[in-house]
């Protein structure tokens, strides 16, 4: 059961990525994205990793795109404004896209020692106990610095996002 | 030991980031609308975010997943700043193409 959920949730990501890269409505393209979020939050579920499971729908599918969303019914885009690339260029790029697949793919599948650990396996490491011990223990600098960048990032957004004095209106 | 750790191997995984990966740079090659652009980048993230979980949880180290929760915490701020810096295009060019923004081409 749960083998057959992998392949199921791996092909409609890989197919709603395709779908967001290939969509012309940007709307469209953000309603995929968020299909392929909760796709991943299904992965992340059957790798025992519930804790990320919920931040990722939090994080990336609440908060993350609504602000897509929000940006593109702000900025009011016309679907077939978009030129695109060349169609020469798209080819290199669909091209150079797959070369990089296949190599990627024909490297990993020679590498070793990928096997689940055996002993001392532990199913429970994905939980908020578990997870908030190594955070605060082991990774406390790191946490603190986060805070510190979303700080700046408040602040860079505040004041990129600003409107200046005689600038023209949308 | 949970069913899908034990019948599947942690390759699928790999080869399933791959693919999301290699979608994510054909996006920001094609695609020349910037909100477009920025979704891909966010695609790529994923992928090495699937990675992180996968490795995590077939070698039962918490680490792995303690960086997937850095790497969306820094996602969420990159986006933030990102989408002021597309919202500020807009307002002087008054399109998101990227074709646009040639000025520091050669």
């Amino acid at each position: 059961m749960a083998v057959q959920l992998f392949y199921f949730l791996s092909a409609l990501a890989v197919l709603s990525a395709l779908m967001v890269v290939f969509s012309r409505n940007p709307v469209h393209s953000v309603l995929y994205l968020i299909l392929m979020f909760f796709c991943l939050t299904g992965h992340y579920i059957l790798l025992n990793a519930q804790f990320l499971a919920i931040v990722n729908i939090i994080v990336y599918a609440g908060a993350i795109m609504v602000l897509f969303l929000f940006v593109i019914m702000f900025l009011n885009l016309k679907t077939d404004a978009e030129k695109g690339q060349p169609p020469l260029m798209k080819f290199i790029a669909v091209i150079s896209g797959g070369l990089l697949l296949v190599v990627m793919v024909s490297i990993l599948s020679k590498v070793s020692n990928m096997e689940a650990k055996k002993e001392g396996f532990d199913s429970q490491i994905g939980l908020v106990e578990n997870l908030g011990k190594v955070l605060y223990k082991d990774y406390l600098l790191p946490f603190e610095l986060a805070s510190i960048l979303f700080l700046a990032a408040m602040v860079g957004a505040v004041m990129l996002g600003k409107r200046e004095a005689g600038e023209r209106h949308f | 030991m949970s069913d899908v750790i034990a019948n599947i191997p942690v390759n699928y995984y790999v080869f399933f980031a791959t693919a999301l990966f290699c979608i994510g740079v054909v996006g920001v090659l094609t695609r020349r609308n910037s909100l477009i652009v920025f979704m891909s980048v966010e695609i790529m993230l994923n992928a090495v975010n699937v990675l992180f979980v996968a490795f995590s949880s077939y070698k039962s180290d918490p680490a792995g997943q303690v960086f997937v929760f850095f790497i969306m915490a820094v996602a969420a701020a990159e986006v933030a700043v990102g989408l002021a810096i597309i919202v500020m295009i807009y307002r002087n060019l008054r399109t998101v193409d990227t074709g646009a923004l040639n000025h520091l081409k050669w």
